[in-house]
C-alpha cells in the first residue's frame, strides 16, 4: 500500500525587541546567568506586568506579511503548569483570541537543478500568537540549574495547518519563514541560539484516505537539518510500523540527532491540563483598522515579489536573483548601484561572483557584514561603466575590484595609477598576435584542422603577453585574420 | 443547594495545585468547591443571547510601554530566595522530562 505523510509545524520565534514582553528588563543572548531579571520576571508577589508595544507591533507586522487576519481584539491568558523554567507557575500566552488568525506562507520547493527555480506554493497557517518565553535549564547529575534571563522574552508561535507532506516541504517552509522574518527585521532566527525552535506533528495515512492518521509530536529539532532528518525518519518509522501491522501510538517523541532516530518520551499518565483563563493583570489589546493599515503601509517589498520584479525589470537569471533577493540589504545595494549605472547583469555578477566571495573570507570570525565593505554601490557602478566602455577588460575588472575591496579607492583612479587601461592599439596587438602564432605551432595546427577552440590557447598567450590589457575582441579579430 | 451534578475529583485538583490534603480536608474542600461551582452555574439560568463574552470588568485596552530598557535586579538579590544556588544559577532537583 502507498502511504502519505501529513505534517504540521509549531514554530517559535523570538522577537528582537530590546526588552521583555511584560516588563522593561533588557534581553541579550549570552548574558551572565540571572542578570536580566526583576520582580515581574521572577513572578514575585504583587509584581504587575505591562505590555511591550514594540512586541505587539512586530507581531502585527508578521501577521500582515503572511496574510493573516488581525482581529480587532486579542487578549492574554494564563497557561498553568509547574516546572522550574517558569517561576510563577504559569506562562502568559494567548489561548482563544490570538493576535493573528489564518494566513499562509509562500514556499519554494527544490528545483530540478540548483540554477532552476522550483515550484512555489502556499502553506496554510492556523494562527500566530504571542507569548512569553521560559527560563533555561541545564541538567547536571541529579540537579538542574536554572537561569531566568530568557524568561519573559517575547515569542511568537506560528502554527501551520497539517499542510505539508515531506521533509522537502518542511525545509522550504522554514527557509521561507526565516527569509521573511529576517527581511522585516523581526528576528535573526538563529536556531543555534534558540531564536527559532520547531516542533512537528506528523501522521501517515494510506494514499487517498481523507481521515488523518494518529499523530506523533516530534520535539528537540534543534537545527533546520535536524528538522528535516527528524521528519524523514519519523515518516519512515510510522509507515514501517503500519506495514508490519502495528498501530501508531499518540505520543511525543524526541529526535536524537546523534543516533539518527526518534525516541518515545515517557509521557505522564494524565494529559496536560493547563487550566487557561484570562490574565486579570493584563488588559486586552485593541487593534484599530487605521493602526493595522499604517503598519501594512510600511511593509517592505517581500522577497518573492522582489524576485519576480528582478526577473522582469533587470532580466536577471534565477541563479543570481536567488542569491540577491532573499537579502534585503544586498538587494538594496544592488539597486543603488544599478540606479547609478544601468548595467544590471554586470553589477549583479560583480556582487555574486566577486563581492560575496571576498566578504565571506574577509571577516575576523565568519564573513564581513556588507555594511562594513569598502566596496560601495557607486564603486560597482563606475567599474561596470569602465568595462562597458571598453576602458578595461572584464579580466582586469576583477583585479580592480580586489583593489577597491582592499582600499576603497575609486576604480578610475586605480586604473589610472596602475596603468590598467585596455590596449586598443591594433598594430601593437598585431605584433603580439604574430609572436603568439609563431610560438604555438601545435595550437595553430589544431585550429587550422578545424578545431575552433584551439584559438583560445593562442588568445591566452596574447593576453598574457599584454599583461591582460589587450582588448579580447580585437585579439580575436586579428588572430582570425592572420590564421585565415 | 443541589451539588450532585458537580462532583469534584479532589485528588486530581490537589495534584494539579501540588498540595497535599488530609482525608478530612478532602471532604471539607470537596464540598466547598462543589458549592462554588454550583453557584457559578446560576449564569446558565440567565439569558445571555447577543452578549459578547468579556475577560475583564472594565473596558480598558492597550495598557503598554515603549520598548525602552530599565534596570534589573542584582544576581545576589535574585538568589536570596533560592533554596540552593551554584554558579549564579538556582539549583533544583533534576527535572528532565523523559
Amino acid at each position: 500500500m502507498e502511504y502519505e505523510a501529513v505534517i504540521g509545524l509549531e514554530v517559535h520565534v523570538q522577537l528582537g525587541t530590546k526588552t521583555k514582553l511584560f516588563t522593561r528588563v533588557p534581553y541579550a543572548y549570552g548574558a551572565e546567568p540571572n542578570t536580566l531579571t526583576n520582580s515581574v520576571v521572577l513572578g514575585l508577589p504583587g509584581a504587575l506586568p505591562v505590555m511591550n508595544l514594540q512586541a505587539i507591533r512586530d507581531s502585527i507586522r508578521v501577521g500582515l506579511i503572511f496574510n493573516c487576519q488581525i482581529p480587532e481584539i486579542c487578549k492574554w491568558d494564563r497557561k498553568h503548569y509547574f516546572y522550574p523554567d517558569m517561576p510563577k507557575n504559569y506562562q502568559i500566552s494567548q489561548y482563544d483570541k490570538p493576535i493573528c488568525q489564518g494566513g499562509e506562507v509562500e514556499i519554494e520547493l527544490p528545483g530540478s537543478a540548483r540554477n532552476i527555480m522550483g515550484k512555489h506554493r502556499m502553506v496554510k497557517l492556523t494562527r500566530i500568537h504571542l507569548e512569553e518565553d521560559v527560563g533555561k535549564l541545564t541538567h547536571i547529575g541529579n540537579e538542574s540549574l536554572v537561569d531566568y534571563n530568557r524568561a519573559g522574552t517575547p515569542l511568537i508561535e506560528i502554527v501551520t495547518e497539517p499542510d505539508m507532506h515531506n521533509a522537502d516541504e518542511v525545509f522550504a517552509f522554514l527557509k521561507s519563514l526565516r527569509m521573511h522574518l529576517l527581511y522585516a527585521g523581526i528576528s535573526d532566527c538563529d536556531m543555534e541560539k534558540g531564536q527559532m525552535r520547531c516542533d512537528a506533528n506528523i501522521s501517515v495515512r494510506p494514499k487517498g484516505e481523507r481521515k488523518l492518521g494518529t499523530k506523533v509530536e516530534l520535539k528537540n529539532l534543534n537545527s533546520i537539518s535536524g528538522v528535516c532528518n527528524g521528519v524523514s525518519f519519523e515518516i519512515k518509522r510510522q509507515i514501517e510500523s503500519l506495514e508490519s501491522g502495528q498501530r501508531i501510538l499518540q505520543e511525543t517523541r524526541r529526535w536524537d540527532a546523534e543516533g539518527g532516530i526518534t525516541i518515545s518520551m515517557r509521557s505522564k499518565e494524565m494529559a496536560h491540563d493547563y487550566r487557561y483563563f484570562p490574565d486579570p493583570d493584563l488588559m486586552p489589546v485593541k487593534i484599530s483598522k487605521e493602526w493595522r493599515e499604517s503598519i501594512r503601509a510600511e511593509q517592505p517589498e517581500l522577497p518573492f515579489i522582489k524576485q519576480e520584479r528582478f526577473f522582469q525589470q533587470y532580466d536577471l537569471p534565477y541563479s543570481v536573483t536567488s542569491v540577491i533577493c532573499p537579502d534585503k540589504e544586498l538587494s538594496d545595494y544592488f539597486e543603488e548601484a544599478v540606479s547609478l549605472y544601468n548595467q544590471p547583469k554586470m553589477i549583479a555578477n560583480f556582487i555574486v561572483n566577486e563581492l560575496l566571495r571576498e566578504l565571506s573570507v574577509a571577516g575576523t570570525n565568519g564573513s564581513l557584514p556588507l555594511a562594513e565593505s569598502k566596496v560601495k554601490p557607486h564603486h560597482l557602478a563606475s567599474l561596470a561603466k569602465l568595462v562597458d566602455q571598453s576602458v578595461i577588460s572584464s579580466q582586469i575588472a576583477k583585479e580592480v575590484f580586489n583593489e577597491i575591496f582592499k582600499t576603497g579607492q575609486n576604480p578610475e583612479k586605480i586604473v589610472e595609477d596602475k596603468d590598467l587601461k585596455q590596449n586598443t592599439d591594433t598594430s601593437a596587438i598585431e605584433k603580439l598576435c604574430a609572436d603568439a602564432i609563431n610560438n604555438n605551432p601545435k595550437a595553430v595546427a589544431e585550429f587550422k584542422s578545424g578545431k575552433d577552440n584551439a584559438i583560445n590557447a593562442i588568445k591566452g598567450q596574447v593576453m598574457k603577453a599584454s599583461q591582460g590589457k589587450a582588448n579580447p575582441k580585437i585579439i580575436d579579430e586579428i588572430l582570425r585574420k592572420l590564421l585565415a | 443547594m443541589d451539588t450532585s451534578k458537580h462532583k469534584i475529583d479532589i485528588d486530581y485538583v490537589a495534584q494539579l495545585a501540588r498540595i497535599e490534603l488530609s482525608d478530612a480536608e478532602k471532604v471539607k474542600f470537596s464540598g466547598q468547591l462543589e458549592n462554588i461551582i454550583t453557584y457559578c452555574e446560576k449564569i446558565s439560568q440567565v439569558n445571555v443571547d447577543g452578549i459578547e463574552p468579556m475577560s475583564h470588568s472594565f473596558p480598558f485596552y492597550n495598557v503598554w510601554e515603549e520598548d525602552t530598557p530599565e534596570s534589573t535586579f542584582a544576581v545576589e538579590d535574585v538568589l536570596l530566595n533560592a533554596p540552593k544556588a551554584d554558579e549564579d544559577q538556582i539549583v533544583v532537583p533534576r527535572v528532565v522530562e523523559e
